[in-house]
């Protein structure tokens, strides 16, 4: 077992929560690119706890978003475990990975991602068109979500009538309007200027600390890091370094 | 129909390509809506007689055989019918082949039975009793600028002079117009009298090219049909009788099979429509794989995506064809009130509209279905990387 995972463990063990989040062990990610084998994770062991806020740094290649996107149950480990709120997500097929995805993540991309021909309100809506929930109560949520992230008066706005920082909240209410526990944040201040980063970081810090989300980033920016609880640094696959909780 | 917007958010994503594949798809559908208006005339002509005042009876063999003139009077005994008269197709060009219209030899009671056209009783008189005397159509006097007393000169294709010279020549003494609006089409014929074309032709004296006649109760077209043609049964010249429509279909299908190149034209024109719009389709998805990864991403499964693209793609076709149909169904309207039953058409009804929908739907489905695979299948993780 590795210093990170001990060290996580320790915080855990002094905010008193029974079980992590994430529970990792002996991950790894092997890609065929031809007839290359490309080793991208090797062996990871490590635990989220839950209500975290924690950042994977570390440099290009060095395997942060293929560890995000096993975590988001984008992809399957080629070798190990890795289970979400108890449930051994590396068993699940690619169906019920797309519904666990529906119901426990919520993700933002560094690019946003938003449909381009749908308004701010019909974008957050999107996970809430998975769900049961009547047209009124969809867009009900999805007031609600892009009032929390400042949004309100930009619901019927197309993604192109607003700006990067803008665009990106939009992203972000659509990644807490369906409730989930996780939240999966590809580089998502790569980019914007420092000035909606920050905004975009403050408004992820305050999904942490006031609604309870857990959250895992995946940043090249130190700056963004300093937001998180816990950053984790990742070199070739391998966890190189752990930074404990801050404030603590 | 919650993801209604979402699929209609796709098609306006490019308006301009959306608009002109769009267009592409009416433009087949309108061709569709208007040739399988004609092929379902083909094949319902003669499929029901009731109804019909009018029939008309050629040779068994085609409208190439003669009927003796001789089957005159003895169809006039056949009970329920009233009147008979007989016709010669002339097929006579008037100075230059691409003036083609309809001229035929008609007999001196022709306009008693004809009651497609409306010629004054005088005119009626005048043709009766004028050896080289023709009437024309209003549409066709207009167009060559015709007024009674003009003398018409034909070339004829079919039936030289005793002579030898195929110039024939004609006094125009009456002008008849349509009885009805749908049978416009029949002010672009020409009628003289048979006798005057029996005394000088070459040959085939005697002999007459059909009959037509009016029937008294046209519920009792059926049996009037079997009695008419039980007259030649096993002689020489065994008949075939119809009512107008069904001969009209006889007539062209002659020169071509009209289901056949109907079906020809479509398949082609289908065809092109569905590399055409297979191929805007499959450039959509293409420019669309980060969304669609995305619609992965946050929990559409495989099989919702598959039915997105695949409900975009039906949807884009069905706008089109939809327009297209309704297009046809005025452009038929108008061609049959201006040819009347020159070319037979049939209105744009509930068959050729059903055919047409599941058309829509086949084409769409087949468009899409490539596109839908490769967004069913698309690796998120990939998708979202650009790879």
């Amino acid at each position: 077992m590795n210093a990170a995972v001990a060290e996580v463990r320790d915080t855990k063990a002094s905010s008193g929560t029974s079980q992590p989040l994430v529970q990792i062990r002996g991950l790894s990610k092997t890609y065929i690119r031809g007839k290359q084998k490309l080793e991208v994770l090797h062996h990871i062991d490590l635990d989220i706890a839950r209500g975290d806020f924690f950042a994977l740094m570390g440099p290009s290649g060095s395997g942060k978003t293929t560890l995000l996107n096993l975590i988001g149950g984008l992809d399957s480990p080629t070798d190990g475990s890795l289970a979400v709120d108890g449930k051994r997500i590396d068993k699940m097929g690619e169906g019920q990975l797309a519904r666990w995805r529906a119901g426990n993540v919520g993700f933002v991309f560094q690019f946003y991602n938003l449909m381009p021909a749908l308004s701010a309100q019909k974008n957050v809506e999107l996970p809430l068109l998975l769900t049961k929930l009547s047209g009124a109560k969809r867009r009900k949520n999805a007031a609600i979500a892009l009032q929390l992230v400042g949004l309100a008066d930009r619901a019927s706005h197309k993604p192109g009538e607003l700006s990067g920082g803008q665009q990106q909240r939009v992203a972000i209410a659509r990644a807490i309007v369906s409730d989930p526990t996780l939240l999966v944040c590809d580089e998502p201040t790569g980019d914007l200027d420092r000035q909606s980063a920050e905004e975009v970081l403050t408004l992820l810090q305050r999904l942490n600390r006031e609604h309870g989300k857990t959250i895992v980033m995946v940043t090249h920016d130190p700056k963004a890091a300093e937001y998180a609880s816990h950053t984790l640094h990742l070199d070739k696959g391998t966890l190189v370094e752990h930074q404990g909780a801050r404030g603590e | 129909m919650k993801y209604f917007h979402l699929v209609w958010a796709a098609l306006m994503r490019h308006k301009t390509r959306t608009l002109f594949t769009m267009l592409s798809v009416l433009a087949a559908f309108l061709l569709f809506g208007m040739l399988d208006s004609v092929r379902t005339a083909f094949a319902d002509a003669g499929h029901s007689v009731s109804g019909a005042s009018q029939l008309l009876t050629m040779s068994k063999l085609g409208l190439g055989q003669q009927l003796p003139l001789s089957l005159q009077s003895r169809i006039e005994t056949v009970p329920g019918v009233t009147a008979v008269a007989y016709v010669n197709w002339f097929g006579g060009i008037y100075q230059d082949p691409k003036n083609f219209f309809p001229n035929e030899a008609v007999s001196e009671n022709y306009f008693s039975v004809q009651d497609a056209v409306v010629l004054p009783p005088d005119q009626v008189r005048k043709f009766q009793s004028t050896r080289d005397g023709a009437v024309v159509g209003a549409a066709l006097a207009r167009k060559f600028g015709w007024k009674i007393g003009d003398q018409i000169p034909l070339q004829a294709t079919i039936w030289p002079q005793k002579n030898g010279s195929n110039a024939w020549t004609f006094t125009l003494v009456g002008i008849f117009t349509a009885r009805h609006a749908s049978e416009k089409g029949i002010e672009n014929a020409m009628f003289f009298r048979w006798k005057y074309f029996d005394e000088a032709r070459q040959f085939g004296n005697g002999n007459v090219g059909w009959y037509q006649e009016r029937i008294a109760n046209p519920d009792q077209a059926s049996r009037v049909i079997s009695a008419i043609d039980a007259i030649s049964a096993n002689s020489d010249h065994e008949t075939k009788t119809e009512t107008a429509n069904a001969f009209t279909a006889s007539f062209i299908s002659q020169f071509a099979n009209i289901g056949l190149i109907v079906a020809g034209i479509m398949a082609a024109v289908f065809f092109t429509l569905i590399l055409l719009t297979g191929n805007t389709m499959a450039q959509a998805v293409r420019e669309r794989v980060p969304e669609l990864a995305v619609l992965k991403t946050i929990g559409f499964s495989n099989r919702s995506v598959l039915g997105l693209v695949l409900t975009e793609s039906v949807l884009l076709v069905v706008i089109g064809g939809v327009i297209g149909m309704l297009l046809s169904m005025v452009v038929v309207g108008g061609v049959k009130a201006a040819l009347g039953q020159t070319l037979p058409m049939a209105d744009v009804g509930g068959s050729i509209w059903g055919l047409a929908i599941v058309l829509m739907v086949i084409i769409g489905l087949v468009v899409g279905v490539l596109p839908a695979l490769h967004g069913m299948r698309l690796k998120i993780v990939d998708a979202l990387a650009g790879r």
